[in-house]
């Protein structure tokens, strides 16, 4: 087999169970979200929970603006993408950066580590660049066991200061697609 | 293209006409004119966007989803409606029932030189509304019409869109409060109480 000394991924994922559980935990009524494989799971968590409201959005920027009324109207809320919709966010933090408005992004990571596909490497490449140049908090998660602390550490921290968190979930975590042969 | 009829309306009026019909609606602006228009009354109830351009759907559709019980009005402007185009589709897909989408249309960026919209190319809101799963959506250019409007806007039910035509006529920024965090946190607290700071 080659690729022998990168593990692919064996064993079925348990950290999208547990940021759903951080979600529950902190009080997230409102999830927005473009999919992303590495989001599937915790999706379809959130669309079988009656509590939150899950929007499925045509653009992230969507997103953003979304939460940013639910926070006015009083719920707590989560924006799910992959690293390539980071870019499409910019101009739309201005109104959480100027607003003092708090924002919990999850950003699952894509063209970082071992990608195959080199489209997503200018936008992987530059996804936590982009997003602390226009003000936003970056926290990273590399291994399945750390993902439910990292969520949590940050969700307490966006919702008591005010102000916008990234948790950027590594690639290595979503697993690696052999395209070596 | 056939002629198309144009907006005489002017939007100052239609914005008092709006404002005296409120009742206790939540309101959301979009940047630019319309964010001045509502800023000549100035009101708790009212979050005005001065950036952000597409934001206003879609933070009108959290503020909706995240308090069922009141109604919604997003006022925006034709251009920034045209960039957050595909909260149509999102708004539509998610079907609030305490929403009310409302573009002061004048046709054209009024804010950066009166630059044509696609709205002035026949491109038609109140039909991509209706495909978007819009339960009611009309088009408005008379006082007539716009006053039998009004309560529907601010009082109906389900997710209504109007287009209101308006001329091109300009007026100065008539609102001094920019500051985001402090219109943020006026409304919250107004909304909320207590509950604001929690």
């Amino acid at each position: 087999m080659s690729g022998a000394h990168v593990p692919t991924e064996t064993t079925a994922r348990v950290w999208p169970r547990d940021i759903y559980d951080v979600f529950k935990q902190v009080g997230i009524e409102q999830v927005a979200y473009v999919p992303d494989a590495g989001h599937a799971r915790l999706i379809q968590d959130c669309e079988a929970d009656n509590a939150m409201n899950v929007v499925s959005l045509t653009t992230e920027e969507e997103g953003v603006a979304m939460l940013a009324g639910g926070w006015l109207g009083g719920k707590r809320g989560a924006l799910l993408m992959q690293s390539s919709g980071v870019g499409n966010c910019v101009n739309m933090l201005s109104v959480v950066m100027e607003g003092r408005f708090p924002l919990l992004m999850v950003v699952t990571m894509r063209g970082e580590w071992g990608e195959f596909n080199p489209w997503q490497l200018p936008m992987g490449q530059s996804t936590a660049k982009v997003l602390e140049d226009i003000g936003v908090y970056v926290q990273r998660a590399e291994r399945p066991e750390e993902v439910r602390d990292v969520v949590y550490a940050a969700a307490q921290m966006t919702f008591s200061s005010n102000r916008p968190i990234a948790v950027l979930l590594g690639q290595r975590l979503i697993g690696f697609k052999d395209w070596s042969k | 293209m056939t002629e198309r009829r144009q907006g005489t309306m002017d939007r100052r009026d239609v914005a008092a006409a709006m404002m005296k019909g409120r009742g206790d609606a939540l309101i959301v602006t979009g940047l630019g004119s319309t964010c001045y228009d509502f800023g000549t009354q100035d009101h708790p109830n009212t979050f005005y966007l001065w950036g952000g351009m597409g934001a206003a759907a879609m933070l009108g559709l959290g503020l909706a989803l995240a308090q069922p019980t009141r109604r919604v009005v997003v006022v925006t402007g034709d251009g920034e409606m045209l960039m957050g185009f595909g909260a149509f589709a999102t708004i539509g897909a998610k079907a609030p029932k305490n929403f009310s989408l409302v573009v002061i249309d004048n046709e054209h960026y009024s804010e950066t030189g009166m630059q044509p919209t696609h709205t002035r190319r026949g491109i038609d809101l109140e039909g991509v509304a209706r495909a978007c799963n819009f339960g009611s959506a009309e088009t408005i250019y008379t006082e007539a019409e716009l006053a039998k409007t009004i309560p529907e806007i601010f009082a109906g039910t389900g997710l209504l869109f109007r287009d209101i035509k308006v001329n091109t006529k300009r007026y100065p920024m008539s609102s001094r409060l920019r500051d985001g965090s402090h219109i943020k946190n006026r409304f919250r607290e107004n909304l909320l109480g207590a509950k604001a700071f929690d």
